[in-house]
This record gives C-alpha cells, structure tokens and sequence, in this order.
C-alpha cells in the first residue's frame, strides 16, 4: 500500500522521468512504503503499545527490625514475548543504597547510575554521605522535570543512613512516597497480599528472607509478565548483601513437591507362553 | 478519589484531608499527610497529581518563608492565596499544576480565613470549602448543618457527619482522614480518623 503524494509534487519537474540517473533527490516526489494491513491505524496503534514499556516485573521492598529487605524478579518482556529471564532489577547505587526497576529498563538503569553520580558528588563536596531522603528527592526532581515525556520509571530507592533505615517509592509522574512497605509493577497486587499477611515488623534476617521470595514466587506464578529468578538483598547498618537469587520454576516444586501416585496394583509382565 | 474539604468557625478554620496514596487499583499508603503546614498560622490542604501536589506546595512552603525572611513579617493568608493562584495561573497555558488546594489561615487583624483555589487558578474566599468526589458529599452536608461561629467541637461533629458520608456512600472511599486546625495560637495536627492501621 502506498500513499498518494503527488499533490505534493512540484507543478515543472526539472528532468524527465525515463532520465533517473539526473534526477537529484529532491526533485523526486517523497513516498515510502507501508507495511500491507487492511486496519492500519490499529495496526500503529498495536505498536505502539508493543513498544511502551508497561512495568511487567515485580518488585518489593519493606523495612524490619533488621533494616531493608530488597527483591525482585527477573523477566523481561515485550507484549507476549519474553525477552530475557536474566535481567538484574536491583540496581546497586552505592555500597548502602539499592534501587529497583520497573518500567523502561533503559530508562531505570541511566537514571539510577546518575543518581549514583550525583550521591557520589554530594559525598565529596559535603564530606557526608548523602540520606535516603536526600538521594531519592533528588531523583524524584529530575523525574518530575522530565513528566510528560515519556519516561517510564518505577523504583524504590532503599538505604540505610545515620537515621538507620529509608525507603522511598519515586516515579515517572513526579510522585514521592515514604513508607515501610511498598510493591512495584504489573505483578505488584500478588505480592501485597503476601507481603501484607506475612508481614511483622520483628522478623528475623532469614524470616525476612523467605516471606519477600515467597511474595515474588506467588507474584510469578499468578502475573505472566514476571518470572525468572528471585533475588532478595538486604541493607543493614554496614551496607547491602545479597542474600539469595533463586529460580521461580525450581522454587514452586520445594513449595509445592509432587506427590509421588499411590499406586493400588501393579501389572506385571505376563509370562510368555 | 481524593477529598479535601475545610470550614470557618469562631477564631478557627479546620481542613480535612484523606491520607491515601493511590496508583489505579493500589493503595500504596494510607498514611500520608496532605496538609502541608505553610507556616506557624497557616495550613495548605492539596489534593490531585502526585508529583504536582509535593512539589507545588513545597515551592508555595519554601516562597513563604523567603518572604518572611526578607521583610521579616510573614505574609497575610490573603497574600499567600493570591500568590498561589498567581504561579498556577502563570503555569497554566504552560505547565499545568494538577492541584486544588483549600488554604486555611489565621491573621491577628482579620482572624480566621478560609480560600478555595483550584488547579485552573480559580480563587475565592470562602466559609467552607471541598474538592474530590467526597466534595459531593461534603459540601451539602456542611450547607445544610454549617452555621458561623461554631465551635470547635460544632465544627469537628460536622466534619465526622462528612467523613461517616463519605465512607458509606462513595464507592471507593479512603481509608483514613487527618483533620488540622489552626487558630490564634497556631497551625497544628489536631487528629485522625482511621479504619486501617498503617
């Protein structure tokens, strides 16, 4: 299917048009090929939304006794198409503060490395490591500078400063929120029913542990935008450790092993006559 | 689903707020406090977008107080609203500010003031004010039971009658509400009404 522009040609073309090779390029009428549809506006309309990152993953975060447990997922996707398993959504800002992705991986990942920068300048220039507050309303000015552009972020921004432990929720639209417990992305309502159920501010680390892997492990079974492997860290008073990274699939069986059949009789081989 | 409603009464005015932090479907908290204190005798209920809330009033917040340190007296409840309503009507054919904001003051010379200034930089002073769909139940309400010069506990059993309405008859009601007040000794946090924990 192409489109008609010869309104748009000029009334005196220079050169004939057998004579193409003394054609220069602008004398030529514009036209470019579109691909063979019957509906091509829902065909642009469904491409579009192929391509705007819709913050398929899950991520979680709460403060304990204990200090900040982090976790995530590790899939991405496009529409219906899984593009990687393997994706790290815990980003790792500075040796005490973490930051997850969700939405536009790109967008998440640069963001997140200039906030590194931006903390490490504030350190060298104060003589002070930069707060959680701090870190993320810094984070959160340049999001809401950019509103209305198309960026794509959803992230928590987790630490421990000398007011022990942060978490902040920051995103694309300019919101800032702070709180103790909070659950990014499409899988986001799975693991707050976990999350919430589970919860206690006196966990241990290991109790800890197991109830954010156990939130993403539900969040996957049930939301087909997350999978992968689940990651959990935690930021205490000396800084961030990663605790565990494992895969969905292998996790669902320890929950959930099958039962071996109970099997009442059994045939045995006949013997040939 | 946010609401924000406010009234005058006798040496006070009173600003109600829910404490929701909603993204679609999800509740993110129900704790937050959307009635930024302005200054020792002002309060600045703000409702709409979530980025545009916090960064409006901060900007209004920290404007105030480089007034007050300027010309070392603070600024009159009447000035703050019309400054306010001046930056979203500067904004306004450029870079919207989502927010409706109910302003809530006291003033030695002319005592308690309420305005209602919204997101198209509408402003009027007002007895009470409410924005949100809980603003359909609220303003009736308080046209029906408001009369001037109520006392402060008049006014707070008139602001419970609004909240009770608003949980039982909009659909997807806020969980909690904060109540602030400010009268001749102050803007403060006067209290909350709770159905969760947070």
């Amino acid at each position: 299917m192409k489109l008609d522009f010869s309104g748009l040609e000029s009334s005196a073309p220079l050169y004939g048009g057998p004579n193409e090779l003394l054609c220069d390029g602008f004398s030529a009428a514009p036209s470019f090929d579109l691909p063979v549809t019957s509906d091509f506006d829902g065909f642009q309309k469904n491409s579009i939304q192929m391509v705007k990152p819709a913050k398929g993953t899950t991520t979680l975060a709460f403060i304990f006794k204990e200090g900040v447990m982090v976790a995530a997922d590790s899939r991405a996707s496009m529409g219906g198409y899984i593009s990687s398993q393997s994706v790290k959504k815990i980003i790792e800002i500075n040796p005490y503060m973490l930051g997850t992705m969700a939405g536009g991986a790109a967008d998440c990942q640069f963001w997140h490395r200039n906030l590194g920068i931006k903390c490490r300048l504030h350190e060298l220039a104060n003589k002070r490591r930069i707060s959680v507050t701090g870190a993320s309303k810094l984070l959160a000015n340049i999001l809401y500078s950019y509103r209305g552009m198309g960026l794509s972020v959803g992230t928590m921004i987790a630490g421990w400063d000398e007011k022990g432990p942060g978490l902040y929720y920051v995103d694309s639209e300019g919101g800032r929120l702070k709180g103790t417990k909070f659950s990014v992305g499409s899988g986001s309502p799975y693991a707050y029913g976990v999350l919430d159920s589970g919860y206690k501010y006196d966990l241990t680390i290991d109790e800890a542990a197991e109830l954010a892997r156990r939130a993403i492990y539900h969040a996957t079974f049930r939301d087909g935008a997350s999978g992968g492997v689940a990651s959990v860290y935690h930021v205490g008073p000396t800084g961030w450790t990663k605790l565990s990274g494992d895969d969905v699939g292998e996790l669902h069986y320890s929950y959930y092993p099958v039962e071996p059949a109970v099997v009442e009789q059994e045939m045995t081989e006949a013997v040939a006559a | 689903m946010e609401c924000v409603f406010g009234m005058v009464g006798k040496g006070f005015a009173l600003v109600v707020a829910d404490s929701s932090a909603v993204n679609s479907i999800l509740v993110h908290k129900s704790n937050e406090d959307k009635i930024m204190v302005l200054d020792s005798h002002k309060l600045m209920g703000a409702s709409g977008e979530a980025g545009d809330r916090a960064q409006f009033t901060e900007y209004v917040q920290k404007n105030v107080s480089l007034y007050h340190y300027r010309n070392g007296i603070p600024l009159t409840t009447k000035a703050a609203a019309n400054f306010m309503r001046g930056e979203l009507a500067t904004a306004l054919r450029k870079n919207p500010y989502m927010v409706n904001i109910v302003l809530a003051g006291y003033d030695k010379e002319t005592g308690p003031s309420l305005y209602f200034i919204d997101y198209i930089a509408t402003l009027h002073k007002v007895d009470k004010a409410a924005f949100g769909y809980g603003s359909y139940f609220a303003l009736s309400m308080m046209d029906r039971h408001y009369h001037p010069d109520m006392t402060v506990d008049e006014a707070i059993k008139l602001a419970d009658q609004c909240i009770e309405e608003i949980r039982s008859r909009l659909v997807v009601a806020p969980q909690n509400f904060i109540i602030k007040i400010v009268d001749q000794d102050g803007a403060r946090e006067h209290s909350w009404r709770r159905t969760t924990k947070d």
